[in-house]
């Protein structure tokens, strides 16, 4: 009785889950006319830069927003538990504007007109050339997806028992020792949650590389969108680069979920500490 | 939890503060002076909406105290229209060819009807139900790209050029190679699609803007590469945004969204490029199985109207092809070197896209994405 | 020292994650259209923002969808996480397995995937994209967090209590909404909400499959983001976090003050 509530679901997830995949894939092993081919896969290599630079920007900006977040968590769960609510709030509210107007912002913050670099003017420096850049598409990342890592951090630190920081103390082990050895290993669920949150939206991205990365910092999401929506309408080829993608990201969740062996039972570890 | 329950307040202020704005046109201003009312009236209650893709700001729509051609429409017709933009020609056959768009009327340039009329993706237009086709200047009328006009009725025409920041460029006179020089390393924006973007570099090489010469569309690109380290991006409308901050010098566009720009700032100027610009004609098509031609050629009609064309023309900028509305364009206007030409210029200087065979359209294609994404 | 140190390190991420949000709200008083140069303060972008069809028209199909697919998406997720939880292991892990794919799954891949399904169906059942596919894309998307919020609170649930319902009388359908949602309820509504605010800020998913008769918000004002973004959209942000602000005040000092009646009660 009870596993017939799941029906309409699992019929759900069949035709719009699991059909819809299938069929990139079939898009991205046939021609414009059907026929099986495996050039878009091949030409699919001719695009191993952008991949490559699609992973590494993604990736830099995953470790700046650990990098940012994990001291952030660290204060705040350790906070009074009124202020720590307040904090919370704080943080999540960004999150209520659009990211596209957040970005745009951006946009008119890191011009050579903008208001960085009239502050600098003022004090005599720059004009500098942030717009357009690489290390324009990385802000936009780590800030956009800055809330999506504390979060999870956050769940996982104000979870932890205190009384085993104290023990770890009253053993012996320095403020430092005890960071290392007790609170980064107890956090594992929370990095790696924080880390796929952060990471797949920014390897897929293509409004960010759009609005601040100018012309040398085409992405792969960029790629896809040209081939279905844009200027070089190519869907199979669409179709191959994105189940190539897809592929990267599923083995990429696999080697961080090995990591997190912890994880395995306790399924909820990706949404569960999303609020 | 009580937590929870906040947002959901949150959402209920939120669409009660909704409810309360309500939606609907303002401007009640009469544009056309003498509409035929018995013709708007005939789908009056049959409760219609016309899906419209138009480029971005190409109607006036009641922005900035201009007339709202769209608002009276619906009141003439009791027919509502529902605007979506596009950004490139290109753009516009994706979202129709990917199957994901169902457009009632689309705004397409000469080269694209002519390729989707090849690819059977236009619905013929029965001109008995569009008498005010004959405003049209019949010079614009059975162009080589719909050469009985049966698929097309002329919207707008104009020229590409470049659009520039008098502040940062000191130069009067230049061509398509300002656009080469390193001197403006990182400030210029060049056209985000492929069609554009070769033209500037075949008519640099000598070439026709319609070649199909696979060596000549590689010498275009490979131009295009060698200027791809000076460019700070490239866009399409976007050029609104960074031409009117400042942010860049140079950027190839089209006269009327330039004028558009030089209206709010007076920084910027526009150049014709007397080597050889295009020219091109945007036109109304309806698109192969629309759901609602009827209403969609009683719309085309009232566009026709000279009202509403001159309306439109002096929102956007561009150039009308409707003879009535013409007269009623200003000298200014009409003299100002970038809007109108003669016969004469046109045909020498300028030229318009072809559609190109499909072996050289994929070549371009490829080339295209390759110089987008090469590093 | 390391307090302060602490606080300003705090204030500091606080800045940054509200620098670009106070760009766009001093803007939309700006005379001119710049969003660069403040030229003088005007309230004309608010009254023209109610007046501009087409952002009203997409706030409200984005209200439309976003209510839609949270509501369908918490009832169809909630049952879901029922029927799961009582599956056998190994059904059981395939089921969230799948579940899991449009969470991990790069959005846009997402996106391509529902519009070549519905393309494909579009053409043969002769239907357009429009306000159906995008709540069944939404919900695609939604669901999975649902079912994510409410299994922890299924597995957490004392299974003796469904049990006694059962002894007292109660048939499954009365046990469910006596005994299980009130105790499920929490994972619900954090599921729900989820959902919302997932559906009420989606770009990529809807702009592959919004067709072309509605758009959402964030659709059209990336529409709007080609070309010049106008300070009516500022203005409605504006609104937007003000309301926001609002809301999460009140709630705060309404929590406060039941903490301290509560403290006075022990």
């Amino acid at each position: 009785m009870k596993k017939l509530a799941s029906a309409p679901y699992i019929i759900w997830m069949a035709i719009f889950i699991i059909v819809p995949l299938i069929m990139v894939a079939y898009f991205a092993f046939t021609t414009a006319d059907g026929a099986y081919t495996i050039d878009n896969i091949v030409k699919t290599g001719e695009y191993i830069p952008i991949f490559v630079k699609s992973i590494a920007l993604a990736a830099i900006a995953t470790a700046i927003c650990l990098v940012i977040a994990y001291p952030l968590a660290y204060i705040l769960a350790n906070m009074r538990t009124s202020t720590q609510s307040t904090m919370l709030m704080i943080i999540i509210l960004p999150m209520w504007i659009n990211l596209l107007l957040k970005t745009y912002a951006w946009q008119t913050l890191l011009g050579n007109n903008g208001l960085i670099n009239n502050v600098l003017g003022l004090i005599g420096l720059g004009p500098y050339k942030l717009l357009n850049t690489q290390g324009a598409v990385i802000l936009g990342m780590v800030y956009d997806l800055l809330p999506f890592m504390i979060l999870p951090l956050y769940t996982v630190m104000a979870k932890m028992d205190r009384s085993i920081l104290e023990a770890a103390e009253d053993l012996g082990c320095s403020k430092l020792q005890s960071i290392l050895k007790v609170i980064v290993p107890l956090s594992v669920p929370g990095i790696v949650s924080g880390i796929t949150m952060v990471f797949i939206p920014a390897i897929s991205t293509f409004i960010i590389s759009r609005m601040l990365g100018g012309s040398s910092n085409l992405l792969i999401g960029d790629l896809i969108e040209m081939q279905f929506l844009g200027n070089s309408y190519n869907p199979n080829l669409g179709a191959g680069i994105s189940l190539v993608l897809m592929i990267i990201v599923l083995v990429v969740m696999a080697v961080i979920s090995l990591i997190d062996s912890s994880d395995k039972e306790d399924d909820d570890g990706i949404g569960g500490a999303r609020i | 939890m009580k937590r929870h329950l906040s947002f959901i307040t949150a959402a209920a202020v939120f669409s009660a503060a909704l409810t309360l704005t309500g939606c609907g046109g303002t401007a009640d201003e009469t544009i056309v002076q003498n509409p035929d009312t018995e013709y708007y009236s005939q789908l009056k209650d049959e409760g219609i909406t016309l899906n419209f893709a138009n480029w971005g700001d190409y109607i006036s729509d009641g922005t900035d105290g201009y007339p709202d051609v769209l608002s009276e429409f619906e009141r003439l017709t009791g027919i509502t229209v529902n605007c979506t933009t596009f950004a490139t020609n290109e753009d516009l056959y994706a979202k129709m060819k990917a199957g994901a768009a169902d457009y009632d009327i689309i705004i397409p340039s000469d080269y694209m009807i002519s390729k989707m009329i090849s690819e059977d993706m236009l619905e013929k237009l029965d001109t008995a139900d569009i008498p005010n086709i004959g405003n049209t200047d019949p010079k614009y009328l059975n162009r080589e790209f719909d050469p009985e006009n049966e698929y097309s009725v002329p919207y707008f025409w104009g020229v590409t050029g470049i659009v520039y920041n008098k502040d940062l460029v000191n130069e009067e006179d230049f061509g398509w190679d300002i656009l080469w020089n390193e001197k403006y390393a990182d400030q210029i924006l060049m056209f985000d699609n492929p069609r554009d973007a070769f033209a500037v570099a075949e008519n640099m090489l000598g070439y026709s803007m319609n070649t199909e010469d696979p060596d000549e569309l590689q010498a275009a690109a490979d131009l295009l590469t060698k200027q791809k380290p000076l460019v700070q991006a490239y866009v399409m409308d976007e050029i609104f945004n960074k031409m009117s901050a400042g942010e860049a010098a140079l950027a190839p566009y089209y006269a009327g969204d330039a004028i558009m720009l030089m209206r709010d700032y007076d920084f910027l100027g526009f150049k014709v490029i007397d080597s050889g610009a295009n020219t091109f004609l945007d036109s109304m098509c309806i698109p192969k199985g629309a759901p609602n031609k009827k209403a969609a050629e009683m719309f085309i009609n009232y566009l026709l109207e000279p009202e509403v064309a001159y309306a439109n023309s002096d929102y956007v900028g561009y150039s009308t092809p409707n003879r009535k509305a013409y007269e009623m364009v200003s000298d200014e206007v009409k003299n100002n070197g970038i809007s109108y030409f003669t016969d004469d210029y046109l045909e020498t200087h300028t030229e318009t896209f072809k559609a190109l065979s499909p072996d050289a359209e994929k070549l371009m294609s490829d080339l295209w994405t390759k110089i987008r994404s090469g590093s | 020292m390391k307090r302060t140190l602490k606080y300003l390190y705090t204030a500091l991420v606080v800045l940054f994650l509200y620098a670009p949000i106070f760009v766009l709200i001093i803007f939309s008083f700006n005379t001119t259209k710049s969003h660069s140069v403040m030229s003088g303060f005007t309230l004309k972008w608010y009254a023209e923002l109610f007046r501009d069809r087409t952002i009203i028209s997409s706030l409200v199909t984005t209200m439309i969808v976003a209510v839609s697919a949270s509501v369908i998406s918490t009832v169809l997720g909630t049952l879901a996480a029922l029927g799961i939880n009582s599956m056998k292991k190994l059904p059981r892990s395939a089921a969230l397995q799948v579940n899991q794919l449009p969470i991990v799954n790069p959005e846009i891949v997402t996106g391509v995937s529902l519009m070549l399904l519905f393309v494909f169906f579009a053409a043969r059942m002769s239907f357009s994209l429009g306000y159906m596919t995008l709540i069944i894309a939404h919900i695609t998307f939604d669901a999975p967090y649902v079912i994510l919020n409410v299994m922890p609170k299924l597995r957490q649930m004392d299974n003796n209590l469904v049990d006694a319902a059962a002894d007292l009388g109660c048939n499954s359908v009365q046990a469910f909404f006596k005994v299980v949602l009130p105790e499920i309820m929490p994972g619900v509504i954090s599921g729900f909400l989820m959902a919302f605010t997932l559906s009420l800020d989606d770009f990529t998913v809807s702009y592959f499959v919004s067709g072309s008769s509605v758009q959402t918000l964030p659709v059209t004002i990336y529409a709007m983001t080609r070309r010049q973004v106008s300070p009516k959209i500022n203005a409605l942000s504006t609104l937007i976090f003000l309301v926001v602000v609002a809301v999460l005040v009140v709630k705060n000092i309404a929590e406060r003050k039941n903490m301290k009646q509560e403290e006075i009660r022990i």
